[in-house]
């Protein structure tokens, strides 16, 4: 029970953290936040409409910066997230638009590399010093250290300007209506092919070196020795008695990672133009859109510790030692 | 990893194990980080890419003799003999960004790398020797940082300088990355707390400071190189991410930038390939000679892939696999 009241209260520091971080710094940096903005309009705006402006930006003048803090904070804390000023919509809305494109794109692909991953680093560690576990860590050491927005840029290169057969960006086709037809839903798959096969490439490697590890330690124990003298199939003790106790440390960094599912695309969904999350944070930030950035930054914050919490209760419930540690 | 390294491990290396060894002194470091090289293929290849990048970084002059800059009049030119990469769209050669571009990621991924490992370093290791409320404090701050999403934090502060150059990449990067290298230091120096040449120091009289800097940092010099070089990893991926958005894009020759306007301009729909594949790829082998060598040391120093006893292997397992978490990548995103 004290755990949980720590972590809460972990928790509710760390979004606070976040929050005045969104808050000060653009009040830090050089220029105000309206004046950027008026910039972007060409300076054709009226002296009220820059009230209004900063008003939309919970910037009030008359007040000084720590009401103004104030404000903002129960602003969030009751949902109220302001008026994008670049899609012209409440920021609520643009990230309620953009969620469900990341989450599915990024999510799943996590997912899969998650699963490939762990199964080819179980392997390699079971057949240790063979050819495939002389090629397999190398290689994905390779994959992990090259930049993935280039690796993007690479597969447009060949399998949409060489070969045309995949579509370069984008969410969808620009004439698609969304419903639930077939040719809708083959459209968006079609669209996630690319940037999905780019997380994909360089997601991939991590899982293979850290599940090949831990199973590299977990074959030495007692109990798969145990396992192979009882005569089971090879692949029984690879499986369920390896590569289970193996996993468990992988399935923390998994929980993790999918809290990072949300920010952990910006740079692919930008050279795809994939309108998720990412897509918008960019925007916001080329546009000077504070109250969009500040949205986007709490969501992406929320969702990681969502995730963190998750994978507390995980490992309690997959891992019975650290209950009693904890 | 098979013949390499079992060559190497039968020449007798020092001290197995680096994370659990008992204070290895900074020479038996480096005597084990030289075999590595020589014995270990993937730190050969990695050293041998860092060898030419370091070649270039250093010596550009003896490689490109066009200005990175320049205006032409031949924007966005094929490849020829004057352009062996062909023009950017202002004319500028793309061979001299690519060679001129190197000591700036050079500098940035050194930079970064020494500055997060060294404030972690303070951080993680202080916490860790003063404990009580001082551990609690730079514990809770640490622990803060590491859950805070920094790559799109990092877009938002980018956001403000867009003439940065490298001096503010290095600041930001460097400030903001050394949660996990903190934490990793601090349960490595809370491990040593009961040995008995740190209570000797303590009877001695020594103060803090000395015992930190003298008695405690020189025990962890391998832990410190690992994390170095996941940091220069970190620094050149994150950093290339950056100014491919459009980070410091008016005034900066880097690897990044010219990605960033190879982007802009559609490079790849009007077939100047090379514009984006050859950065990209100076990126990607600059990152794996990182990689490679981190591995590659890593693999010397672990005894779990050697054969020994079931608690030894156990323990420095899931000591490495921690360190592997790290370079799981998310943070260079």
């Amino acid at each position: 029970m004290r755990f949980i009241i720590r972590r809460a209260g972990f928790f509710l520091l760390t979004l606070w953290a976040a929050l005045s971080l969104n808050f000060f710094l653009p009040r830090l940096m050089p220029g105000s936040p309206a004046e950027r903005i008026i910039a972007h309009l060409h300076g054709a705006v009226s002296q009220s409409e820059v009230r209004a402006i900063e008003l939309s930006l919970g910037i009030n003048n008359s007040q000084g910066i720590w009401p103004q803090y104030f404000t903002y904070l129960g602003h969030t804390a009751t949902g109220n997230l302001g008026l994008s000023y670049s899609q012209g919509e409440p920021v609520s809305k643009v990230i309620g638009g953009a969620l469900p494109w990341t989450l599915g794109l990024v999510g799943i692909t996590t997912i899969l590399a998650f699963i490939l991953g762990t199964a080819i680093g179980a392997v390699a560690a079971w057949r240790r010093g063979s050819r495939f576990d002389s090629v397999m860590p190398p290689l994905f050491v390779f994959t992990t250290a090259i930049p993935f927005f280039w690796v993007g840029m690479v597969l447009i290169l060949i399998f949409s300007v060489h070969l045309g057969w995949l579509p370069a960006g984008g969410n969808t086709g620009q004439l698609a209506v969304p419903s639930f037809s077939p040719s809708y839903i083959g459209d968006v798959l079609v669209h996630a092919i690319l940037p999905s096969l780019t997380l994909l490439i360089t997601g991939i490697g991590g899982w293979v070196l850290t599940m090949r590890n831990n199973m590299v330690t977990t074959l030495t124990e007692d109990y798969v020795r145990m396992a192979r003298a009882k005569g089971l199939s090879s692949f029984r003790v690879m499986a369920d008695y390896a590569a289970r106790n193996a996993i468990l440390p992988n399935l923390t960094g998994f929980a993790m990672s999918l809290g990072f599912v949300v920010s952990g695309a910006i740079l692919v969904e930008y050279v795809f133009n994939y309108q998720g999350v990412g897509y918008y944070l960019l925007n916001a930030v080329g546009y000077d859109d504070y109250p969009l950035m500040q949205g986007l930054f709490l969501i992406i914050t929320v969702a990681v510790l969502v995730a963190i919490l998750l994978s507390d209760i995980a490992t309690a419930i997959l891992d019975p030692r650290t209950r009693t540690a904890g | 990893m098979a013949l390499p390294v079992t060559t190497g491990q039968a020449a007798g290396l020092p001290e197995p194990g680096g994370l659990t060894a008992a204070g290895p002194h900074r020479r038996t470091a480096l005597r084990r980080f030289t075999q590595a090289i020589r014995t270990n293929r993937k730190a050969t290849i990695g050293v041998a890419l860092m060898a030419i990048f370091i070649f270039v970084a250093l010596f550009p002059g003896l490689l490109a003799h066009q200005s990175p800059t320049a205006y032409s009049p031949h924007i966005t030119a094929p490849p020829s003999a004057a352009h062996w990469l062909g023009t950017d769209n202002i004319g500028a050669d793309i061979y001299a960004q690519v060679i001129d571009g190197t000591r700036n990621v050079m500098i940035l991924a050194i930079a970064v790398g020494a500055l997060t490992t060294a404030v972690a370093m303070v951080i993680g290791v202080t916490a860790a020797y003063l404990g009580g409320v001082w551990d609690g404090v730079l514990n809770l701050v640490t622990d803060v940082l590491l859950v805070i999403p920094i790559f799109p934090l990092l877009i938002i502060i980018a956001g403000y300088f867009p003439n940065a150059g490298n001096d503010v990449l290095i600041v930001v990067l460097s400030f903001t990355g050394w949660s996990y290298t903190a934490r990793q230091l601090r349960s490595q120096a809370q491990s040593l707390s009961n040995r008995d040449f740190l209570l000797a120091a303590r009877v001695r009289g020594e103060r803090p400071f000395y015992v930190i800097m003298v008695e405690i940092i020189p025990t962890m010099t391998s832990l410190l190189l690992a994390s170095f070089l996941n940091n220069a990893l970190y620094a050149v991926l994150a950093g290339s991410g950056l100014q491919f958005i459009g980070l410091g894009k008016s005034n900066n020759v880097s690897w990044g930038t010219t990605l960033y306007w190879a982007n802009q301009n559609a490079a790849w729909t009007t077939g100047r390939y090379l514009w984006f594949i050859v950065p990209g790829l100076c990126i990607a082998l600059l990152g794996v000679a990182f990689a490679f060598i981190n591995y590659a040391f890593d693999e010397i120093g672990n005894p779990a892939l050697r054969p020994l006893s079931a608690a030894k292997v156990r323990k420095a397992a899931e000591a490495s696999t921690r360190r592997r978490l790290a370079s799981r990548g998310e943070r260079a995103r």
